[in-house]
């Protein structure tokens, strides 16, 4: 069957809502818009303004208001319309629902999901379109996810939700229309939230991507094969905790790596990435470890602008011929 | 200012005030024990204001929530938790409400429903607003003391959370102790309008004032506020008008304001004016005010040997709690 | 980059100890300065440089004794600007150290001119890396050494046979006249300038690889490189196992006087473990020679990168054809395996062909 990552988000969240009376979904213009998005179209319909509820514009308070419902017994899932906007409530995320199960000694625990769209590559400039995955993937107390295929659009809700701390869901903006074909059975889509996946096999070069990020990287690594060059393909999925072993296995393997990430360079998950191989693999690194990041400016307006800002396959085909010395 | 009589009978008035003696009492052990070293990190005293705690706590049910500040011994320590536990996690030890991890300005205690102990101004706000909104949702009767200085009015998590309680209807009385002083800044240097009632009727949220230096003040319109909202009312808001006689912290020099105006609120002080009150009733002798006394200092001083006592949780121990154990 | 050794200070001289450097990094120094005083055991001896330079690095710190030529210390030649750290990668740095190969001898092909992993094994399998095993492996560790370079053959040849599409011919060569002609050359000349039988096909091999370039060279990043000479790799048998195949040099160019020369001093140089390392990795073509230890014919295994390997066998007496007579010749069992990526057995033939018509004619070798 012919699914769309939104459709596919929004089955999800429908499961959730049908399956367990302690789960609502909250956030700005969920309810009678839609969602911005339009993740969440037809759900109020279905389950009522109590559990489909539209919020005023206060990211603070209702993301807050989610830590609370949580320690309080329920299972909220949080909308924040861009992760831009999130950073009015990051108090609430990281100085409360990271901080409050170690805080307490381990007697609270905030099982909460927040889904957050993120990125760029829709021209909406410097507000709307940054990726700040690695602030959250900084944070002790949080696990954050980056589902990059329908799959996973599709199946993990259901992890994060079962999940007894808080989950931050990034849904990347480019991959909504995206469309996929996904069985009708659970099995197609029932997952972990825990291990990163090889989505291509290859012993040149690992290229690491999540997010927006991963097609872009499978779309180079389609170019590098026509150049005789087999990369291996690692989607992070899980930001927070990384799954350090799988990229260190297959460093281990292709001797060489590129790190894909929508952040900017400077303190971001790749310079994380890069210091794990380093740590772990620098004894199998054939070549530096290469990264492409954002260009470090706010992200621009103007679609030539906002292209050069982003990572691209031909950015990431550059970086891996570098690492091969084909320059 | 005239203080009228006591409505309570001897045993309830007795109580109120051997409240007040323990978390004065607590508080000036945390003090000395904080000179002597053994409690380090910001330590925030509450004496002075030991008439809204003492007052208004017991007025909440054992099922309702309670989310504090960092001043928060005295909340703490009405809710119920153990003095032991209470001294024990500002000596950072195992024993301690929070196995240590929080110190004075985060004590939990999740059976208690105590969701602490807050050192974000403001940022308890929102947690109250969302398990109001979980206990509406679970159509359960539980309300949520949601307890703030008046620093915090000049957040916005004050004014979204205020707008949103009053919009969904959610069952949080918003406890505001109003001090007069957000650290070092006089009410009338962070806010236009100083009347916090005001602020709280704008959004449609019913306000009341009571005077925090008087428990019976307190504990009535604490009550009233209440029973308003256990009808189904929605929130509501009252204003505790009370004063700190310490700094704000230990680190606290008192550069902004004046000696004279804190003795004249020490004037006012709630213990012995209260004590004063009941011997004028006859609901109370010296005898059995220096009874209470000695009670309330036994507590403490067991606390305090309990917290002395008690071993620091192993360093290899450090990395639990941060998330759950078993992976999702 | 200058290596200042330690100078042997008299015949029976092993080893010296370092009393007093009289120099500093960044110092100028002249031919002739004293540079630094050392204690033979007989005496303290003041120690001359014999060239201009600039001290970049002191490696001997004083008290240290070492043995005669190590070096002591590392000078800028004039006009040499500093180099950084030559580039290495860490995985190819560790299997470099794995394999025994010394780093300095490697050509890098990754970033920045940097050895990769994949440089270290290419080279490892050219040389076969016999020669830099057991140059690097210290003196007191036979079994180890042994091992290692059998390890070093076998993952040599191992990639030969994976990778390399080996094709395989042979060819009978009478002998009778270079048999003839050697013994009229040797006759009356002072055993030291005497040829060996084995020079010749030798040399019959270069020239005949002139013809047939596509023989002569390597096969690298899935793309044929002609050889930039002729330089012939002869399998010499170490006595404790194992081999390693020198080069000789633009064999093709040199007379079979210099060649038997070279010979020599490649065979005891390899059996003693001192060969330079543009010997181990410069030969474009192998030939192994088992004559000597009587087998007919030998098809060899291709050194990669190499493209070609040249068997000789035993010269043995056959009954031949000649001008319609079957007589009893001396016939050589010469052998080809090449790589069919860069020639086929059409071109094969030829040479050997080729190969069999030189040794026809000995006085033009």
């Amino acid at each position: 069957m012919k699914i769309s990552y939104r459709e596919a988000l929004r089955e999800a969240l429908r499961d959730a809502l049908a399956s367990d009376p302690r789960v609502f979904l909250m956030g700005e213009d969920v309810g009678r818009y839609g969602g911005s998005y339009a993740v969440s179209k037809g759900l109020l319909e279905a389950f009522g303004p109590e559990r489909v509820r539209d919020t005023p514009l206060s990211e603070l308070g209702f993301v807050g208001a989610g830590v609370g419902a949580a320690l309080g017994g329920m299972r909220p899932i949080v909308e924040v319309m861009t992760v831009n906007f999130s950073l009015l409530a990051m108090d609430q995320i990281v100085n409360g629902a990271a901080a409050l199960r170690h805080m307490s000694g381990g007697q609270l625990h905030v099982p909460l999901v927040i889904r957050m769209a993120t990125g760029a590559g829709r021209q909406l400039a410097a507000q709307h379109s940054h990726s700040f995955e690695g602030w959250y993937a900084h944070v002790p107390g949080l696990r954050v996810l980056a589902p990059a295929t329908i799959a996973d659009a599709r199946g993990m809700l259901e992890p994060a939700l079962a999940c007894p701390d808080p989950v931050i869901l990034f849904e990347h903006v480019r991959l909504y229309n995206l469309e996929g074909e996904l069985g009708d059975d659970p099995s197609a889509w029932r997952c972990d939230i825990r291990s990163a996946a090889m989505r291509r096999a290859g012993d040149a070069v690992t290229i690491i991507a999540y997010g927006g990020g991963l097609l872009r990287a499978l779309e180079a690594a389609d170019q590098l094969a026509g150049e005789g060059i087999e990369a291996e393909v690692i989607d992070l999925r899980v930001l927070r905790p990384l799954d350090t072993p799988t990229l260190l296995g297959s460093v281990r393997k292709t001797h060489r790596a590129v790190v894909v990430d929508e952040g900017w360079k400077s303190g971001s998950l790749s310079a994380e990435i890069v210091a794990r191989l380093m740590e772990g693999a620098f004894y199998d690194l054939d070549a530096p470890v290469g990264r492409v990041c954002s260009e470090e400016v706010p992200m621009p307006y103007a679609l030539p602008l906002e292209e050069a800002a982003l990572p691209q396959p031909g950015k990431i085909v550059a970086a891996v011929r570098t690492l091969l010395g084909k320059t | 200012m005239s203080l009228g009589p006591v409505p309570y009978d001897k045993t309830s008035s007795q109580a109120l005030l051997a409240d007040m003696l323990r978390i004065r009492r607590l508080e000036e052990a945390a003090a000395e024990w904080y000179g002597a070293g053994k409690i380090r990190g910001y330590l925030h005293l509450y004496i002075g204001e030991e008439a809204v705690a003492a007052g208004a706590m017991p007025c909440f049910h054992e099922g309702d929530d309670v989310v504090a500040t960092y001043r928060e011994h005295g909340h703490a320590l009405m809710r119920g938790v153990p003095m032991n536990a209470i001294m024990a996690e500002m000596f950072g030890k195992a024993l301690g409400c929070s196995r240590g991890r929080g110190g004075s300005m985060h004590l939990f205690d999740a059976g208690r429903r105590f969701f602490g102990g807050n050192a974000i101004v403001g940022g308890g706000l929102p947690l109250a607003v969302g398990l109001a909104l979980a206990a509406q949702l679970q159509h359960e009767a539980r309300v949520v003391a949601c307890f703030f200085g008046e620093g915090a009015v000049a957040e916005g998590a004050f004014h979204e959370s205020m707008n949103l309680a009053a919009l969904w209807k959610l069952p949080v009385l918003f406890c505001c102790e109003n001090n007069l002083y957000a650290m070092g800044t006089a009410l009338a240097r962070s806010e236009s309008q100083t009347d916090l009632c005001v602020k709280a009727e704008s959004y449609q949220v019913p306000a009341l004032r009571a005077d925090g230096m008087d428990v019976v003040s307190v504990r009535e319109t604490t009550q009233q506020a209440l029973a308003r909202m256990r009808a189904g009312g929605g929130p509501a808001f009252v204003e505790y008008r009370t004063y700190r006689f310490r700094a704000h912290s230990m680190f606290d020099p008192e550069l902004y304001r004046d000696r004279k105006e804190v003795e004249a609120w020490k004037e006012r002080g709630p213990i012995h004016t209260f004590s004063a009150r009941l011997k004028a009733e006859g609901k109370l002798t010296e005898e059995e005010f220096l009874a209470l006394d000695a009670r309330a200092m036994a507590e403490v001083a067991a606390a305090v040997a309990f917290a002395d006592a008690a071993p620091f949780e192993p360093v290899s121990e450090l990395g639990r709690d941060v998330v759950a154990q078993e992976e999702p | 980059m200058i290596d200042f050794t330690l100078p042997a200070l008299g015949a029976d001289m092993t080893e010296g100890k370092l009393l007093e450097w009289k120099v500093k990094p960044g110092d100028a120094v002249r031919r002739g300065q004293v540079v630094a005083v050392v204690d033979t055991s007989k005496a303290a001896v003041d120690v001359e440089i014999w060239q201009d330079g600039t001290v970049a690095q002191l490696l001997v710190r004083p008290g240290e004794t070492v043995p005669v030529g190590t070096p002591m210390a590392r000078l800028l030649a004039p006009g040499e600007l500093p180099v950084a750290r030559s580039r290495v990668s860490p995985a190819a740095r560790q299997r470099a150290a794995t394999l025994g190969i010394a780093l300095e001898s490697i050509a890098g092909s990754g970033p920045e001119g940097a050895v990769t992993l994949e440089d270290v094994e290419r080279t490892a399998a050219a040389a076969a890396t016999p020669a830099a095993a057991v140059a690097s492996v210290p003196a007191g560790t036979g079994v180890g050494k042994v091992a290692d370079m059998r390890a070093a053959i076998g993952a040599a040849m191992s990639r030969s046979k994976r990778e390399i599409p080996h094709y395989y011919l042979a060819e009978s060569v009478p002998m009778r006249r270079a048999q003839e002609w050697l013994e009229t050359f040797n006759a009356g000349r002072p055993l030291p300038e005497r040829l060996l039988m084995a020079v010749l096909p030798i040399k019959a091999v270069a020239l005949a690889l002139r013809k047939f370039p596509e023989l002569n060279g390597f096969y690298r990043n899935g793309a044929f490189e002609a050889g930039k000479g002729i330089h012939v790799g002869v399998a010499i048998a170490l006595r404790q196992g194992g081999l390693v195949a020198p080069a000789l040099h633009d064999a093709a160019d040199k007379p079979l006087a210099v060649i038997m020369q070279e010979l020599s001093d490649l065979v005891q140089r390899a059996r003693s473990a001192s060969l330079r390392s543009s010997e181990l990795a410069d030969a474009t073509v192998t030939v192994t020679n088992l004559g000597d230890q009587g087998v007919e014919s030998v098809f060899g295994v291709i050194y990669p990168p190499q493209v070609a390997l040249v068997g000789l066998g035993r010269v043995s007496l056959r009954p031949w054809a000649e001008e319609g007579v079957v007589r009893a010749v001396p016939v050589m069992q010469a052998t080809l395996s090449a790589d069919h990526r860069v020639s086929d057995g059409h071109r094969g033939a030829l040479f050997l062909n080729e190969v069999r018509e030189r040794l026809q004619h000995p006085e033009t070798l």
